[in-house]
């Protein structure tokens, strides 16, 4: 490893992290300001609340509905990532493993619906699923969020599945194996921890995707960030605590699984994987 | 996918042949997941696109659409407003991650970093304009300490205004601009580093002539993906910012359209101007990374 040691360079290495930690302290100053505030009786002028108290929790829960709307956004959840992950590991094998002509505009159709950001291609999605009566109903929110998760575990799935030596397969194979067995027997475990990662990640994307659920969710088919947004887009008519306590009912629900998925994937090597330092 | 005639007397039989150009029963596999994207990804774009040319009002003529749309300043505006907010935060957000980046990929232990960056990445935009509501107020904590530190005398505004939705932008856009730098950084073989400390190069120039052109195609595609992200801004922009005055972006407009005036062709339209902004942006970017350099960067043995 190389290592300046001159004043200038430190004194850059210092202004880098002093930027990083203001970063931080600002994100966790926000973080924090919605959990102080959700355990606050009244909060005017001062730096912290006058008195503490959880009621504001059993109000955002019945003001909110969160019941009905937590099963809902679980439901939508569970579907997504089930449905992501069967098409998503099938189409990912089969471009990890066959060369045919037009495969790169089969790419292209995968790698579009993750590079355009959703707001755009969801106004015209929306449209034609309120023509098809699909929108407002709960499998138009699934389907909405199943358009970017697809080609998402697609694309994680692909390297996985090339770094699986096709002897192993061909093994398999000889000894008489179907493709649904060889599915099952040999694959799936030797997939299992790429499925997971990407699922998981898919789990944490869809709970937070407040574009296309928003687009296209109807009245009974609002997932926990649409309930937020709509709760926040009309301050003033419930008490700013109630609020803040429904967003940190939605940060733990996200944050739960985010750490279960960071034990699983390190987001830094999203596109490359990283060349380790030689050790000295 | 059967073949009727019979293969000894007329050579291969269709499903041999389409074998041989790599359709097989594996291949098939890629069928449901892309007749899926093909119903709910092209199919809705190409309806959006020729519903876009048919204005709700039948009389008008098939540009109706595009020419209220560059006729009417509440509705071009939105463009310039909306790449006021995009192209400077995206700027900053990359101008920060690479000397952070260089930074952290030197770190033994980058997994906390990194998880606390991809905090605000999965709590997603709504919370975080749920949280700036309260932390950037009049009497939220930063306006607080900023006082007692002495260099404001009274709050600064920074919400409902164009600065609301410039600091969420920071705050969402920055991680993920970070996180993809990071791991193209990380992606280039570190010995190539060693060579020019070795042959006598300094901080300054291992970056400028040894990492700046083999990263430069990473960071235009960073570019890319992070401008994408923050032009189509919508919830910050709406809880955050002033909707119908200086943060009033394109996606406020198309959202309109469609759902406070049920004007789908109009919408139609919005969505298809903003796709072809956002689209030309990253084709300028793309083609002007044509004259960087352009090849293996992550050492020759892998």
């Amino acid at each position: 490893m190389i290592r300046d040691t001159t004043i200038g360079a430190k004194l850059w290495a210092t202004a880098v992290w002093a930027v990083v930690g203001f970063f931080i302290l600002n994100l966790f100053a926000m973080i924090g300001t919605v959990i102080t505030s959700s355990f606050g009786t009244r909060w005017l002028g001062t730096w912290l609340p006058a008195g503490w108290t959880t009621r504001w929790y059993s109000s955002a829960w019945s003001e909110f509905q969160l019941g009905d709307v937590l099963i809902v956004s679980f439901q939508v959840v569970g579907l997504v990532v089930l449905i992501s992950g069967v098409l998503g590991v099938t189409a990912a094998y089969a471009l990890a493993r066959r060369e045919f002509p037009g495969k790169r505009l089969v790419m292209l159709l995968f790698l579009l619906p993750l590079l355009i950001p959703p707001i755009t291609f969801g106004i015209p999605l929306a449209t034609v699923l309120y023509q098809t009566g699909l929108a407002g109903t709960f499998w138009g929110v699934v389907a909405a969020n199943l358009v970017p998760t697809v080609p998402f575990v697609i694309l994680v799935m692909i390297p996985f599945i090339e770094q699986i030596d096709p002897k192993i397969e061909a093994a398999a194979r000889v000894f008489g194996a179907n493709t649904f067995k060889l599915f099952i027997h040999v694959l799936l475990p030797l997939l299992l921890p790429g499925i997971l990662a990407s699922l998981l990640l898919v789990l944490v994307r869809t709970i937070a995707m407040f574009e296309l659920t928003f687009l296209v969710a109807g009245p009974t088919s609002q997932t926990l960030v649409v309930a937020l947004y709509y709760a926040v887009f009309a301050a003033g008519v419930r008490a700013v605590q109630s609020i803040d306590a429904m967003a940190v009912i939605y940060m733990a629900t996200t944050l739960i699984w985010l750490l279960v998925a960071l034990r699983f994937v390190n987001p830094a090597q999203i596109v490359t994987r990283a060349k380790q330092q030689p050790a000295h | 996918m059967h073949s009727t005639f019979h293969a000894s007397q007329h050579g291969p039989t269709l499903r041999q042949r389409l074998a041989a150009n790599g359709f097989d029963a594996v291949t098939m596999l890629v069928l449901p997941a892309a007749l899926f994207l093909v119903l709910l990804f092209i199919y809705p774009f190409a309806f959006g696109l020729v519903l876009s040319f048919e204005p709700k009002n039948t009389d008008a003529s098939w540009l109706a659409n595009y020419s209220r749309f560059f006729a009417d300043p509440f509705l071009y505006e939105t463009i310039a407003k909306t790449l006021w907010l995009s192209v400077p935060t995206t700027l900053i957000n990359l101008f920060l991650a690479v000397p952070i980046a260089f930074r952290v990929r030197l770190m033994r232990n980058q997994r906390i970093l990194t998880a606390i960056l991809v905090l605000p990445i999965t709590l997603g935009t709504v919370l975080v304009a749920e949280g700036l509501l309260n932390y950037l107020g009049p009497q939220g904590w930063l306006n607080r300490t900023l006082m007692t530190i002495g260099l404001i005398d009274q709050p600064v505004r920074l919400l409902h205004n164009y600065w609301g939705v410039f600091i969420s932008l920071l705050l969402t856009g920055f991680p993920f601009t970070f996180l993809l730098t990071l791991s193209y950084v990380t992606g280039i073989d570190p010995a190539l580093e060693q060579a020019a400390a070795t042959l006598g190069a300094g901080a300054w120039q291992r970056f400028r002539h040894v990492y700046l052109p083999l990263l430069m195609p990473g960071f235009a595609i960073t570019f890319c993906l992070s401008f994408v992200q923050a032009f189509s801004v919508f919830p910050s922009a709406v809880l955050l910012g002033a909707p119908a005055g200086p943060t009033r972006v394109i996606s406020i407009a198309a959202y309109q359209a469609a759902f406070e005036e049920y004007d789908y062709s109009m919408a139609s339209a919005i969505a298809m101007i903003m796709g072809f902004v956002q689209l030309a942006i990253v084709v300028a970017v793309l083609a002007s990374r044509g004259l960087f350099y352009r090849g293996p960067a992550s050492g020759a043995k892998g």
